[in-house]
């Protein structure tokens, strides 16, 4: 897993690219928080279109970032995301609950 | 779910570290596509294995390190079964447990992973006996080309 980030006129994009298992999703959960925390944006896009694999880890990862983000009055929403990435958070009925594109 | 004649067998053992979670599901994966099912059929599988083999190191190995197996049989029919099995603390409430949203791991987990299963996969029977341990039963049909 490998996790890039750049910060644009307010809007915080972070690129997850690779496999994100279990102990992936531990380290992310932290790293994106305290990104959140560090740079307050007004809108946060996480950017899965290099993800190669994800499994219920990555759910947990999605739910705390928007969590995250709708306590700071951040716009949050998820990008790019692969179909297999995709089956996994729709089949959590994710989609119902942050958006994901 | 009809089994038929069984073409291939393997079964592997590892300790329930972390890092096995991805070599597990890789396997799996590995061993399947000699089958020729669908890209989309080998990715639910790689899922699926992946969050029976991290239930097994996160939660039924929490607080120590143990054996993990996992064996997966090949049918003619083209039926896929997958069995995951630790000797770990057990599940106290079976159905509880694959209730969605229903988890032991605080913020850090979804309670997501047996509605994964369930919904990746044609089957899923799980066996468990708390202080005994957990086997994972998952069954797959796949679409295979008819061999020559
Ligand atoms: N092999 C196991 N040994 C002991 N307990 C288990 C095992 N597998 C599952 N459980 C119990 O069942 C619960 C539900 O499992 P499930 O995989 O659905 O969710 P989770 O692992 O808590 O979260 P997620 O998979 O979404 O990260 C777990 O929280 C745990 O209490
Ligand atoms: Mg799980």
């Amino acid at each position: 897993m490998q996790l890039q980030y750049e910060l644009r006129e307010g809007r915080l994009t972070a690129h997850v690219s690779g496999e994100l298992g279990h102990p992936e999703a531990i380290e992310l959960m932290a790293r994106l928080s305290r990104m959140i925390e560090d740079h307050l944006p007004g809108e946060m896009e996480l950017e899965l279109s290099g993800l190669e694999f994800m499994d219920s880890s990555g759910i947990a990862v999605v739910l705390q970032a928007a969590r995250k983000c709708a306590a700071c009055g951040c716009r949050f929403w998820v990008e790019g995301t692969p179909a297999q990435a995709k089956k996994v958070l729709t089949a959590a009925g994710i989609h119902r609950l942050t958006h994901i594109r | 779910m009809k089994k038929g004649e069984k073409r291939n067998e393997m079964t592997m053992r590892f300790l329930s570290r972390s890092a096995n979670e991805a070599f597990a599901r890789t396997a799996a994966a590995a061993f399947i596509a000699q089958m020729d099912p669908t890209v989309e059929q080998i990715y639910d599988i790689k899922t699926a294995v992946s969050e029976a083999v991290t239930n097994a190191i996160v939660h039924g190995y929490r607080d120590t390190l143990g054996v993990v197996t996992m064996t997966v049989r090949l049918f003619e029919t083209g039926l896929a079964e997958i069995v995951i099995r630790d000797k770990g603390c057990g599940i106290e409430d079976v159905h509880k447990a694959r209730e969605p949203m229903f988890t032991t791991g605080g913020a850090e987990r979804s309670g997501m992973g047996f509605t994964i299963m369930e919904s990746f996969m044609d089957g899923l029977t799980v066996r468990s006996r708390p202080g005994k341990g957990t086997t994972v039963i998952m069954r797959k049909l796949l679409d295979v080309k008819q061999q020559a």
